[in-house]
């Protein structure tokens, strides 16, 4: 019995290493991808970065210009996600099956989640860039929209979690749905919905860069003019400020995690 | 005794001679604390926004006329269908290919990194890298590849490969940490050397958490792949998106190919919300 | 006219798999009354029917006359602000203080605006104080209610329902976690309630022994049918098997419990 078990799970074992192999190859094939091409690409790629991205007095001028449009990212950011989470609150509570109102609207909301959510940000930075032009609350609205469907399911599997019990229980004292929302649900599950807003301000960072470079906003845009006209001693210095931005926030974040989980 | 009963002696009050129902602790300090701070910061964002050609007025309407001939009237003008799906085979091969590589050395990575399996000072500065390597947006990875190494797959793969590997690392380790320590105890008190514990213990025990992480990260590489296609010339259904909108102004092609996208994304967000959810009932 | 009054309760979550058959009977104000049967038998069920948690499918509940079944929202409200309910996994909010989770039987009463705002008078924070003083959990009140063990939980729970000001108090196996002395604690509260307060109280409980030392009279439920109801003294041994099946499984709880 043991053993039929143990064999049927190293078959299964060897049958999942075959099919990644398989997949690993397919892949490989239809994408153009030289194995050994890209091994030897590796140490090339290293010795380019060590020589070409080095800051130098003239980046250092720019400074100023970097730190300027970086903040301008990291507002974004902070706006996109605060007020999204904002909008996933009210969602999430009409989506999760401990707060639901009705069916139909615990099946919208978690709709409009999904939608947002597996519609790529790149999408939604190309037609919001189409009829909002090159500035940041085009960036804004990009990252707004994917954020709320993340947030959205974040927060109903925090509710569902949270909540159940204190809900039965102020539901038989005969509270109102709204007192029941914001005096059991809300403060149980504050600390985790927090904590998930501070690692999406991290993220929304990071892809701030990249809806920055699509729509020709904050410190993407100033990576891509520079990247493009080939001065690598401002795209090193630029990588660097973000860098630094993102570990400060995520360091700050690790704190307040701490106190409040 | 009929006194104290009536008074008791631990009642807080405000200064106002209310009684106070709030603990005011520091959890709850902190908490407060951040949430305006978050508040705040958000309204003074919008002072720091760069407004240049920014109408509201005519925005709003002219992207509901756009989604509205995107979403409802989708449709294909510059490619076909069979080169549509070979399209979106590029974008979830580069996807395989970073998840598959990146699993395989954040396995070997995360067994550094685990501090049940790894001495001190490798597991800190496996983590110290590893937040380093994801601070660095993976575009700007994939841009750097793309001069250090020309242009191509190969860069795309690289590129993508720093955040998968990041991302499971500290998933892994976190796995690999929550191993049952009697286990490894009892592995080591019959002799076994480390490579015998971690083949024997630690892989069977955390096999099937690995996978449901390594599904979740796929799920997230093919998004990352859309937008590199997009952002940095990657090729696949990304670079067709990025066509179809910033040089053809085709909306009708740009909804279908976001209708594209949307499928393979909700199919593999199911996938691997089973995956999950039979890995956590069965362990 | 009684306090309570269930005619002909039935219920059933799938079709041709009723959890309720058919339940009648009816408390008078003032009554210890214990609801004891195996797990299954449907009392969770029959107590959560009496404040309409969950909906009444045939039959009817009277709550100090008003047919709680044919309530509407408001109405539903009205009732349920004088029925106090206790649960078995205490059902506080861990992250609020003790006191804040005692308020929250005050809810009933007030405004959907003056609950979110958190606004309670002087004299419900000043009760809300007594009754955790007569709890014995008063220097307690501004942990938060996760620092507290199982015991302390459930008397936060016990001062939660007592605070709605309630005619009658449910309890749906308040004991089933907590240990034998916190039990004790726990039912002691109870019957001292219903004593001195004269409030109701119902309590589902599948301790035999427990239902006979605290209640003045035990509902019996087997497969969702009431097959023994009076006086806890009349509740003898046979009929103890006949509720829980088999006489083996009484023998060895009670070979357990010694």
């Amino acid at each position: 019995m043991n053993e039929t078990v143990l064999k049927k799970r190293k078959f299964q074992m060897t049958m999942l290493f075959l099919g990644v192999i398989v997949l690993t190859y397919l892949s490989a094939w239809v994408t153009d991808y030289g194995f050994v091409s890209s091994l030897e690409a590796v140490p090339g790629a290293m010795v380019w970065m060590a020589s070409n991205l080095l800051v130098d007095g003239e980046a250092l001028g720019k400074l100023p210009d970097i730190m300027g449009k970086l903040i301008e990212t990291v507002f974004m950011s902070i706006a996109a996600t605060t007020i999204a989470a904002a909008l996933s609150l009210f969602l999430a509570i009409m989506g999760s099956k401990t707060t639901m109102v009705n069916r139909a609207f615990g099946a919208v909301s978690r709709f409009v989640a999904s939608l947002s959510r597996n519609i790529p940000v790149v999408a939604w930075s190309l037609i919001l860039l189409l009829s909002f032009g090159q500035n940041s609350v085009t960036g804004f609205l990009a990252l707004f929209v994917g954020t709320v469907g993340f947030l959205t399911r974040a927060f109903i599997e925090t509710i569902d979690e949270a909540a159940l019990g204190s809900v039965e229980a102020l539901r038989a004292t005969g509270a109102t749905y709204w007192q029941i929302v914001s005096k059991a649900v809300v403060p149980q599950g504050l600390p985790q919905m927090v904590s998930w807003v501070l690692f999406m301000i991290e993220t929304n960072i990071r892809s701030a860069t990249l809806v920055g470079i699509l729509t020709g906003t904050g410190i993407g845009y100033m990576f891509d003019m520079y990247y493009k006209t080939m001065n690598y001693e401002v795209v090193a210095l630029i990588t660097i400020t973000i860098v630094l931005s993102v570990i400060l926030i995520e360091l700050l974040s690790t704190r307040i995690r701490k106190v409040i989980l | 005794m009929q006194q104290i009963t009536r008074q008791p002696t631990v009642i807080r009050r405000t200064r106002a001679g209310k009684i106070n129902i709030r603990s005011g602790n520091r959890v709850s300090l902190v908490l407060r604390s951040t949430l305006w701070t978050l508040g705040a910061l958000t309204i003074l964002a919008f002072f720091f926004f760069d407004y240049t050609g920014f109408r509201p007025l005519q925005a709003i309407p002219e992207t509901l006329y756009n989604l509205k001939a995107m979403f409802l009237e989708p449709k294909l003008s510059h490619f076909g269908w069979g080169e549509a799906a070979m399209q979106v085979a590029i974008t979830l091969g580069l996807g395989a290919l970073a998840t598959v590589f990146g699993a395989v050395f954040a396995f070997f990575l995360a067994l550094g990194a685990a501090e049940n399996l790894s001495v001190p000072w490798l597991s800190k500065s496996i983590r110290v890298v590893v937040a380093f390597v994801r601070a660095v947006p993976t575009v700007l990875w994939v841009l750097i590849f793309a001069i250090a190494a020309g242009l191509g797959s190969e860069a795309a793969v690289l590129g993508m490969l720093f955040h998968s590997v990041a991302y499971l690392v500290k998933a892994f380790s976190e796995a690999f940490e929550e191993v049952d320590p009697k286990i490894l105890e009892a592995l080591r008190s019959t002799g076994a050397g480390w490579w015998q514990t971690v083949v024997h213990g630690v892989l069977p025990s955390t096999f099937t958490y690995l996978l449901s992480w390594t599904f979740l990260r796929f799920e997230i590489n093919f998004s990352v792949a859309v937008a590199m296609g997009a952002a940095a010339g990657a090729g696949g259904i990304g670079f067709e998106l990025f066509m179809a909108s910033g040089f053809y102004f085709d909306l009708r092609e740009v909804g279908m190919i976001t209708y594209m996208i949307l499928i393979v994304a909700i199919v593999l967000e199911v996938f691997s919300t089973r995956l999950k959810s039979r890995v956590y009932s069965a362990g | 006219m009684p306090l309570l009054e269930v005619n002909g309760l039935t219920k059933s979550y799938q079709p041709g798999n009723p959890i309720l058959k058919d339940v009648s009977f009816s408390v008078e104000a003032g009554e210890f009354v214990a609801v004891i049967g195996p797990s299954g038998a449907g009392k969770s069920t029959m107590l959560r029917c009496l404040n309409r948690m969950v909906d009444i499918a045939e039959g009817q509940v009277f709550f100090d006359g008003k047919d709680v079944g044919a309530q509407n929202k408001k109405g539903l409200r009205d009732v349920r602000k004088h029925i106090g309910m206790v649960f078995q996994h205490y059902n506080l909010v861990p992250r609020l203080t003790v006191i804040e989770n005692v308020l929250h039987g005050r809810f009933g009463y007030k405004s959907t605006l003056q609950g979110v705002l958190g606004r309670f008078t002087e004299a419900e924070k000043q009760k809300a104080f007594e009754l955790l003083e007569k709890l014995g959990i008063a220097e307690h009140a501004y942990k938060r209610c996760d620092q507290l063990s199982g015991g302390q939980q459930q008397r936060v729970g016990i001062c939660r329902a007592l605070i709605q000001d309630p005619k009658i108090i449910l309890c749906d196996e308040p004991i089933a976690s907590l240990d034998p002395n916190s039990s004790k604690v726990i039912m002691d509260h109870l019957k001292t309630i219903s004593i001195e307060f004269g409030i109701t109280c119902i309590v589902n409980l599948h301790q035999v022994d427990v239902a006979k030392d605290y209640a003045n009279r035990v509902i019996g439920l087997k497969k969702g049918e009431v097959v023994f109801d009076g006086p806890s003294l009349l509740l003898s041994e046979s009929f103890t098997d006949e509720i829980y099946g088999m006489k083996t499984a009484v023998e060895t709880r009670e070979l357990i419990t010694v």
